[in-house]
This record gives structure tokens, sequence and C-alpha cells, in this order.
């Protein structure tokens, strides 16, 4: 894939979908510069200092907020992190108020997680500062999937051509979503696989293939992404019971062995071991799945440092 | 009131009546007369029509006044001053209100309010079942007798199968006509908008055509069965317009609304999370659309209601699963009508003018939207081609959550007579 340089335009992250694959390779680029500063003795940097960024959590991570914190106190800005749950919109405060009192404390930078799909574009255009989608309901979380395909890109050098499967609950997951945009731009072949409730035909239109039969589904991929189970977000029972799952579609050592031999393994966590992945593969060799972890802290220095009009040629020599 | 109007030299249409030609229009006594005699004719107001569209007022069988319990949303006075300047002069109130219009004491309560404000004619319906909970009968003859023209849950949906069969048995021996707004809710669940392709890409919670279908059959079930007259609101999908074409032809006594809304849109519309496109049954897709309109065309859908759902602007300036389904619409109706049905030629206009006015009077027997002689002088005077773009400011309603605003229109009421009083001119409430 051609490469035209640096490019990032936005002052906010909002969803991969109106990511370019330029825009995407730019995130990847300041990750990998941000790696290598990580791995120094004195692993942080000057770039956002005197900034603060208020992290808004409506919704319950312990991951993502960490990372987003950690990321910003890297770049050396001064970090809030908020749990909403129990702020003022118990007492019945609107999300604009919300934000627009927070904004007036001087926030430079929000990072918003919320239940609803398009709270986070919704608050971009309410606010003239930097805001970071960190999940808005099913529909998308943007740095989830640059730091998934971020991981993949270090393993196998691009994502042309690569042969991914997306296993478990489609119909609920941002991760998926934002992680199909991604992996399209970037000219990866997707399939998306488990119970025909949680895998609406409905995909096939992002240019994936939909997938029902995890044997097929899994044959010559290069990785196999799992979802969790996400109980919090089914109101009605798509499948019978988490034991059947684990029947059908739980990833173990024989059904691994469908895929290609250097294949990995990916989950953006919490996983649920012996629900979705048997508890050994997740420690196995051909898991990234903490790599992810690691690289998540770099994607999300890189997002926080392009949004807040840092030039990724000022850190790539 | 006692003054005689001449309106001159318009194009008169009255489909009822199957009138189409160009001509006066004469009002004395707040009634249409024959051409009267020449020495009452010079004493006459005369208003020059030329160009101009002359038609029986416009008939709304869904509107949501707000009153009792919601006036910040919309008033009787600011919801018929919307009637007014949309060319409506008859529209049917839903019961949705707080307290729940179930008992003939709120009927009262919604007529003495009319009494004081209205610029148009009002007409009230009760609920369906107490309180709208779909659990009990509300007391429909007492509603009947207080002066309700049907009876609706308004908003919701009747789930038990056996207790809508009881209601409509039960109002049909009082010839009331119950009107439903098909959704099961095992199906529409906790959908905020159509489930498709949209709903699966921006990740909100979808609710199926099947939600509407499923009632819509039942409804034809249950009035093949007892005769009754069930009206279905606000038609989406194209499997219900299937269902209803086949029971009309069998002669089951079923009538049909669809809005200006879903004539017009689809779920694309959504992709901005823009609440103002946030309604309950939601915008479906493409081919849905395509789907009532044929309908509309072809008669099987009976006739145009707005669902006029006033709600503020801090109301749906929230995260689009939070804001409340529903949009205005009396002030658009008339223009939106006249662009998706004849100005892109899928009718004539005297055609397209029916589905706003003898039509949907017909369904729940109004005796209104015509300009027969003797009946009350409600009239509209349109402009089938005046260009116009609403902005937020242009609405008389209280409320200015409309999916047009900032979209070019093209027609317009220019007057509007009730009983032969002019209520309206020219963008203003006189």
């Amino acid at each position: 894939m051609a490469i035209s340089g640096m490019s990032w335009n936005s002052k906010d992250l909002i969803s991969t979908e109106e990511l370019t694959a330029d825009e995407i390779l730019t995130v990847f680029k300041t990750a990998q510069a941000f790696k290598k500063i990580l791995s120094r003795r004195t692993a942080k940097t000057p770039a956002l200092r005197g900034k603060t960024v208020v992290n808004l959590f409506f919704e319950n991570s312990t991951r993502t907020r960490v990372a987003f914190e950690m990321a910003a106190t890297k770049l050396s800005a001064d970090v809030m992190s908020l749990d909403m749950k129990t702020s003022s919109t118990s007492k019945g405060e609107t999300l604009r108020d919300t934000v627009e009192n927070i904004r007036a404390l001087a926030a430079d930078i929000i990072v918003i997680r919320h239940s609803s799909p398009g709270s986070a574009a919704y608050i971009a255009r309410v606010l003239d500062i930097p805001v970071l989608n960190a999940g808005d309901g099913a529909h998308e979380h943007p740095t989830q999937a640059l730091l998934d395909c971020y991981t993949l890109h270090e393993k196998f050098g691009e994502l042309q051509g690569l042969k991914i499967a997306i296993l478990g609950d489609i119909l609920y997951s941002r991760v998926a979503r934002s992680n199909i945009w991604v992996m399209k731009k970037l000219g990866a072949e997707v399939t998306v696989v488990g119970p025909a409730t949680l895998v609406p035909r409905e995909f096939e239109k992002l240019g994936v293939t939909v997938s029902h039969d995890l044997r097929s589904a899994l044959a010559d991929k290069d990785a196999v992404m799992l979802l969790r189970i996400q109980h919090e977000r089914q109101n009605a029972s798509a499948f019978p019971s988490l034991n059947e799952y684990t029947k059908m579609f739980g990833l173990n050592k024989t059904r691994l062995s469908w895929l290609k031999k250097n294949a990995v393994i990916m989950h953006p966590g919490p996983i649920n071991r012996g629900v979705e992945i048997d508890s050994e593969l997740a420690d196995s060799s051909q898991s990234v799945i903490l790599d992810q972890v690691t690289n998540g802290l770099a994607t999300r220095m890189a997002a926080l440092y392009l949004c807040s009009g840092g030039k990724a040629e000022s850190l790539v020599e | 009131m006692s003054e005689a109007i001449w309106i001159k030299n318009g194009r008169v249409i009255d489909p009822e009546n199957d009138r189409d030609e160009s001509g006066d229009l004469f009002i004395a006594e707040g009634k249409i007369v024959d051409r009267p005699s020449k020495a009452s004719l010079e004493r006459a107001t005369q208003i020059d029509a030329s160009g101009l569209v002359v038609c029986p007022g416009l008939v709304d069988l869904h509107v949501h006044f707000r009153v009792p319990g919601q006036t910040h949303k919309e008033t009787i006075l600011t919801g018929t001053q919307a009637a007014a300047a949309g060319g409506f002069t008859s529209v049917v109130c839903m019961p949705n209100t707080n307290p729940p219009a179930d008992t003939a004491g709120t009927i009262q309560f919604i007529k003495d309010a009319v009494g004081r404000e209205a610029l148009v004619n009002v007409f009230p319906t009760g609920c369906i079942t107490v309180g709208s909970n779909g659990e009990r009968l509300s007391p429909t003859g007492s509603l009947r007798d207080a002066g309700v023209v049907a009876i609706s849950d308004g908003g919701r949906c009747v789930q038990n199968n056996g207790l809508m069969r009881r209601a409509v048995e039960y109002a049909h021996m009082f010839g009331i006509p119950v009107i439903d707004h098909c959704q099961d809710y095992s199906l529409s669940a906790d959908g905020v908008m159509n489930e498709g392709f949209i709903s699966t890409k921006l990740g909100l919670r979808g609710s199926p055509t099947e939600a509407e279908d499923i009632m819509v059959s039942r409804n034809v079930i249950l009035s093949a069965k007892t005769g009754a007259r069930i009206h279905l609101q606000h038609i989406t999908s194209k499997k219900a317009v299937d269902i209803i074409r086949r029971a009309k032809s069998r002669g089951v006594n079923i009538t049909a609304e669809a809005t200006p809304h879903h004539m017009s849109f689809s779920d694309k519309e959504i992709s901005s999370f823009d609440t103002n496109f946030k309604m309950n049954p939601p915008l479906r897709s493409e081919a849905d659309r395509a789907a009532i309109l044929e309908a509309l065309k072809d008669g099987s859908i009976d006739c145009i209601a707005t669902g006029h759902a006033p709600h503020t602007d801090y109301e749906k300036d929230v995260e689009f699963d939070n804001a409340p389904f529903g949009v205005i619409g009396l002030e658009t109706a008339l223009s939106v009508t006249l662009e998706q049905l004849y100005h892109s030629k899928r009718l004539p206009l005297s055609d397209t003018l029916s589905l706003l006015t003898n039509r949907p009077s017909e369904v729940l027997q109004l005796k209104k939207g015509n300009l027969s002689l003797g009946t009350d002088g409600d009239v509209a005077i349109l402009d089938p081609n005046l260009e116009w773009t609403p902005h937020s400011e242009s609405f008389h309603s209280k409320s200015a959550n409309s999916p047009w605003i900032g979209r070019p229109l093209k027609g317009k009421t220019v007057k509007t007579f009730v009983s032969g009083k002019l209520i309206y001119e020219d963008g203003r409430i006189l």
C-alpha cells in the first residue's frame, strides 16, 4: 500500500469510519515513535505539558480508562478521571450541560465513554476542544481498533491481504465495528462469525463475510479476534446459555488448528476464560493479548497527541 | 360572521364533490353557499385567489396537543395556530396526555380548553384502556357521550389480543372507531430506530418492521371477525401495506394513514444522529418508503396524517438514545405532500389534496374536508408553487422539532378560514 506521508487534520477521534488509510498509518507511525520513547529509561515526553485531559466515563471501564490516564501522564498532561455514573447526570443534568461545565473548568481534551451511540460525536459538536471517543454504546471504539490493527501491523508488516476472523458477539460490539472499518481500509479480508442472533447478515454490507460455521470461518486465517460475550448489553437472550456458546463457538485447541500455523489470537479484554477462549490458549505463544494492551498505551498517546495538534513528523526523525 | 366572503378567480378543488375548476367560492353566515344575491355580493369581502388553489380546510387525524399536562411542549392555542398556518381546519388529538384522556372529566377539560383557545376545529379522542396501560377497558360509552370521535391508546399499542378484541367489539356497539398504533413490544423492544443496515452500522438498537406487520395483521383479523372499524396509524412498512391491500380487497373494515415524514425520509437520515429524525414508528428503508407512496397512490392507505408530536429543544438536544420520539408536522405537511405526490407527478393535484381533506374526514366520519353547500366555511387557499425553507423560528407551534428545518419546500398555505373567518394570512395568525 502506498503511503503518502503524514496526515491528521481532525481535532477529534470519534470513529474509524471517517478515517482514511493515510490517517490510520499516521497513527501507527506516531504510536511506533511513542513506543520507542516508552522503552527509554525516562519514559515520558513533554508533548502535552500544561494541558488537562479529562476522562468522562459514563460506563464501566478499567483497561481503557487506565490506558488513557497512563497515556496522558506519559505525555506530561494533567489528567482527571470522572466516574460519571455517580455524578451530576444522576441528578438529572443533561450531557450537554455536564460537558459544558467541564469545559468551563478549563479542560483541554475530553475522553468520553458513554452507553449511547453517537454521544461522542454529539459532544464533539458541542465543544471546541478535542474529543476522543473511548466507546459509544455499540457504535465505535476507535482507539481499540487502532491498537488492534497496529498490533497486527507490527506482527505481519502490513494488513494488506491478511485474512482475519472476528468471532463472537458482533451485533453488540463497538470493537468489531471499529475494527472492520480499519481492517477494510488497510486491505484485509474480514470474516465475522458467531451465532446468527449475534451476527446479522446486515454486516455483509460493510464488506465482510458473515458466517455461522466456525470451521470454514477459521480455515486459513492469519488472525482470530475474539470478542467477549457482553452480558450487560444483551437485553434478550441471544443464545441458550454460556455453556452452549462455548460448545458451539468457544476457541479451543482443535479449533485453533484450523487457522494458519502462525496465526495470532487477539482479544480486546476483559476475557472470560473458559467461555469464549480456553484458558491455556489465552496464555499461549500465539496469543498477542498482552501486546495489545501495551500497544494500547502507545496508540492512545498517539491519538491524544495528534488530536491536540501534534505533528507526527516532529516525533519521527 | 354575518359578512359574506367572495373568493374570486381561484382554482377551486373539492375532491369529495369532484370539483376542479376555475371559479369562485362564497361563504355567508360562516357556511359555504351558492352565488348569493347581487346585493349581498356588493357588501361581500372580496379575496383575489387568481393563480391560487381554493380547497377545503385540511383535516389531520393525528396530532398531539399535550393538553392536559405537557403544556411546555404545546397548548391548544399554539397547536391550533400551527394547524391554521399549515392550512388545517380540523384536527383529531390523541389522548396520551397527562393524565391520559380516559375519563369523561378529562375530555371535558380538553373541550373547555378548546372552547377558550382553539382557532380550528379540535376533535378529541379517548383512551382504549385505563391509563393507556393495556389492562382494563376505559369507559368507552361515557367517553363517547363526552364527545370523543374515536378511542386510541395514542402512542401505545394494546398488546393483549383478547383485550383488543373486547375493545373493538365494545366500541363498535357505539359506532366508535378504534385507532391503533401498531407495534408488538416484544419485537420492537428498546429499539430507537429501524432495524436494518443503518442501525447495524451505527450500533443503535433496531426495531424491525415485523413489530408493525404483526399488529397490522392482528387488527385485520379482529376487524374481519367483529366488523368493527379499526384505523391503523402511521403505516411505515412494505409488508404492512401488502397486508392492508389484501384485507381491503376482501372488504375488511380497516383504514390506514401515512405520515409526511415516512413519505419523505428513510433511516439513512439518522447517520448524523439528528434527534429530529427520531420517531416511533421509525423511518424505514427506501423500499418501505416507496411502498408507502405507492399505497397512497392506489388508495391502500386512505389518508395522510402528521402525527404532530411537539417536544422542546432541550428535550431533543440530548443523546439519540435518550431523546423522545416524535416530530412536529402540521406546518410542513401540505408542502411535503405536494412535493412527494403532486410535484413528483405521482398524483394529480385534486387526488393529492383528497388525501388531506375528504378522505381523512371519511375515516372518522367527521363531515369535514369538503366544500358542499351548507357546510362550515372551512377553507384553505394555497399556492402550490410557493418556495420556502423552514427554519427553527418559522413555526407557530410551541416546539420546533422538525426534520425539515433548512430544507427547501414547494407549496404553502396562504390563507386559512374557519367557519368563514380568516384566521391565517401570509405567515401571520390573525
